[in-house]
């Protein structure tokens, strides 16, 4: 039995339904969001921890063997995105404490973040295809009701747009896990990947492996499929965008980073050259229309996109550098974007506003939050020695060497781009001076009150140390995502792991 | 049995997307809920469809005797419909709110976010 392998889905479950349970009671279901996601990140370390010593966690459903039963597993990179879900959680519990409106709290907040959390980890650590999609489910629904908490006009507008490509995407996803077992007769992942290799016909495989990349790519963003994004993860709450733009996503990647390594690696020419088109295109128009945008939390929706396409990449490239790269930028990604979203909120908080014609003087009046915000903006436009850089330089180097000059060329492109986009974001908000209609409202001078403080700054000081620290110590962190690139190189050792000796 | 129903999978699939494709938001969740019903039966007919033969063991067997049914698939389509259920009807109500907010079923009038 291995306990931590359950503890990271439990933990938010049993939270959240506590917190249902206490739903007069806002003081305990703020303990209780940060008890559970404390909680929730020592378990994930645990996960880890023991992950890289045994190499996978197999946990079957009732004791019946696989592949008759449902099997929780976790390997290298499953147990960096639970860490990583368990630091961002916690991040967003602490700053949830302070940025969200009481209305928000009495209406379930608190139990939907939970709720999100374990959507989100259980994804991560299922080894059964339509499990997986039921963790989906799990998360979006939780995901739904956040988007919409407040019930303003925009974030009807943007909850439409997500729910619908959200919802589409699943039925493709489902139609797709119906034709794979209708074709291979198993749900196992590691079972599924065995049969299709010793499959005559591959022509259906194939078929149903666009399937799943269509699916996947709508809930990761990419090219074309991305509209939803820019048009919903601006109109909720900040918190609530920070989660979403940390978290969901990246679950739509670790999805394609897990299949087209484990179980359609039949046809890479094909499918892996889609998909390396596909992230030089998503680098491109998300970047672009980051620079074509004036609203804060659009601009940085936009660099989502964009920067999906480095991971995309990564996998797209299929060399063990190319994943290591890509497992590398997920976890730099992952971290600096919420941190992002974070500052715009405390910028949000003092200005009131998202509109950068409505915004400046900041460097002159916080100048330490003007180091906090250039911190990870220049780390998401890859400048040494923060983290994007190390991330950034592994997968360039990964497409020089693969010679896929054309794609490398665009990622270097981006990457300036980002840094247009980021300066841009810096001389509005922080370097002119404050427009005189924004100094009549003198909202800077009711200023944030001193017992919420450090509830905004504390995640936000965190995530930062935590940029610096993968940026000045990279060789740990390289090392865990080399681990994790070896065990995606080798889906025999996952296949063994599962199914174990009966094959 | 099997074609037929193909057919009829494949005309769900066609009309739910018509449907998504109309401009009024009622419509559109009308499309959803084609297109979940539709994904249903495709993994059911896709599974095999096996007639009076239902997966029962024998009194003294261990295994069943000859061709069954197999139980699977009705297991994911149930999990499947009640997972639908809840997500449309959270859809429903959202169509709702959103009319009320947006004062329109016009999907061409709910821009301001793209832009």
């Amino acid at each position: 039995m291995n306990p931590e392998l359950a503890l990271p889905i439990l933990i938010p479950l049993i939270s959240g339904a506590l917190s249902v349970a206490l739903w007069r009671s806002v003081r305990y279901q703020r303990i209780l969001a940060v008890a559970g996601t404390v909680l929730l990140l020592a378990s994930s370390i645990w996960l880890l921890r023991s992950t890289v010593a045994q190499g996978f966690l197999v946990m079957e459903m009732g004791s019946w063997p696989a592949p008759f039963s449902i099997v929780f597993v976790s390997d290298i990179l499953s147990a960096i995105m639970v860490v990583l879900a368990g630091i961002i959680g916690l991040a967003i519990a602490i700053y949830s404490l302070a940025s969200t409106p009481s209305g928000h709290e009495k209406f379930g907040y608190y139990p939907l973040m939970h709720l999100l959390l374990a959507g989100v980890a259980g994804s991560f650590l299922t080894g059964d295809i339509f499990n997986l999609f039921v963790w989906f489910e799990v998360m979006l629904l939780a995901s739904f009701a956040l988007l919409t908490l407040g019930g303003e006009r925009a974030q009807m507008e943007g909850a439409i747009k997500y729910v619908t490509l959200n919802l589409f995407s699943s039925a493709i996803f489902l139609s797709a896990v119906g034709l794979l077992y209708g074709t291979i007769g198993t749900l196992n992942m590691a079972d599924i990947a065995q049969k299709v290799a010793t499959l005559e016909d591959p022509g259906m495989i194939t078929v149903i492996s666009m399937m799943f990349m269509v699916s996947f790519s709508i809930k990761a963003a990419t090219f074309p499929l991305f509209f939803w994004l820019p048009a919903s993860y601006h109109t909720p709450q900040v918190a609530v965008s920070a989660l979403f733009a940390g978290l969901l996503t990246k679950v739509g990647v670790y999805a394609l980073y897990r299949v087209f390594t484990l179980i359609f690696t039949q046809d890479v020419e094909y499918t892996h050259t889609i998909l390396l088109w596909v992230a030089a295109a998503t680098m491109l128009t998300g970047v672009l229309g980051a620079a074509a945008q004036f609203e804060f939390r659009r601009i940085l929706s936009f660099h989502i996109v964009s920067q999906i396409g480095y991971m995309v990449l990564g996998l797209a490239l299929f060399t063990p550098l190319a994943l290591i790269g890509g497992v590398f930028y997920i976890m730099h990604h992952i971290i600096v974007k919420t941190n992002l979203f974070l500052v715009s909120g405390i910028v949000y908080r003092l200005l009131g506003s998202y509109e950068l014609k409505d915004l400046g003087g900041l460097y002159k009046e916080r100048p330490m939050l003007a180091l906090l915000f250039l911190i990870p903006a220049l780390s998401l436009a890859g400048i040494p020695p923060l983290s994007g850089f190390f991330a950034k330089f592994v997968v360039i180097r990964a497409g020089l060497e693969a010679e896929a000059y054309v794609v490398t060329g665009i990622g270097l492109l981006v990457g300036l781009l980002t840094l247009y986009s980021m300066i841009k974001i810096w001389a509005e908000v922080f370097w002119k001076k404050m427009p005189e209609h924004v100094e009549a409202v003198g909202r800077l001078r009711n200023d944030i009150k001193t017992g919420h403080k450090w509830a905004y700054y504390l995640p936000v000081v965190g995530l930062a140390a935590c940029t610096l620290y993968i940026g000045l110590n990279g060789q740990p962190i390289y090392e865990l995502a080399e681990m994790a690139a070896d065990q995606l190189m080798n889906p025999q050792l996952y296949i063994e792991a599962v199914l174990g000796g009966q094959q | 049995m099997e074609s037929l129903m193909a057919y009829v999978v494949g005309i769900l699939f066609a009309a739910a997307i018509y449907m998504m494709l109309r401009r009024s938001i009622v419509k559109l969740v009308i499309g959803l809920i084609l297109l979940s019903n539709a994904a249903n039966l495709l993994i059911f007919v896709v599974s095999g469809m096996t007639r009076g033969a239902p997966p029962l063991i024998p009194e003294g067997a261990d295994a069943p005797l000859g061709a069954i049914a197999d139980p699977l698939p009705q297991a994911l389509i149930l999990t499947a419909i009640v997972i639908a259920f809840g997500v449309l009807a959270f859809a429903v109500v959202l169509i709702r709110r959103a009319y009320e907010v947006v004062g329109t079923d016009d999907l061409d009038q709910m821009k301001d976010t793209d832009t």
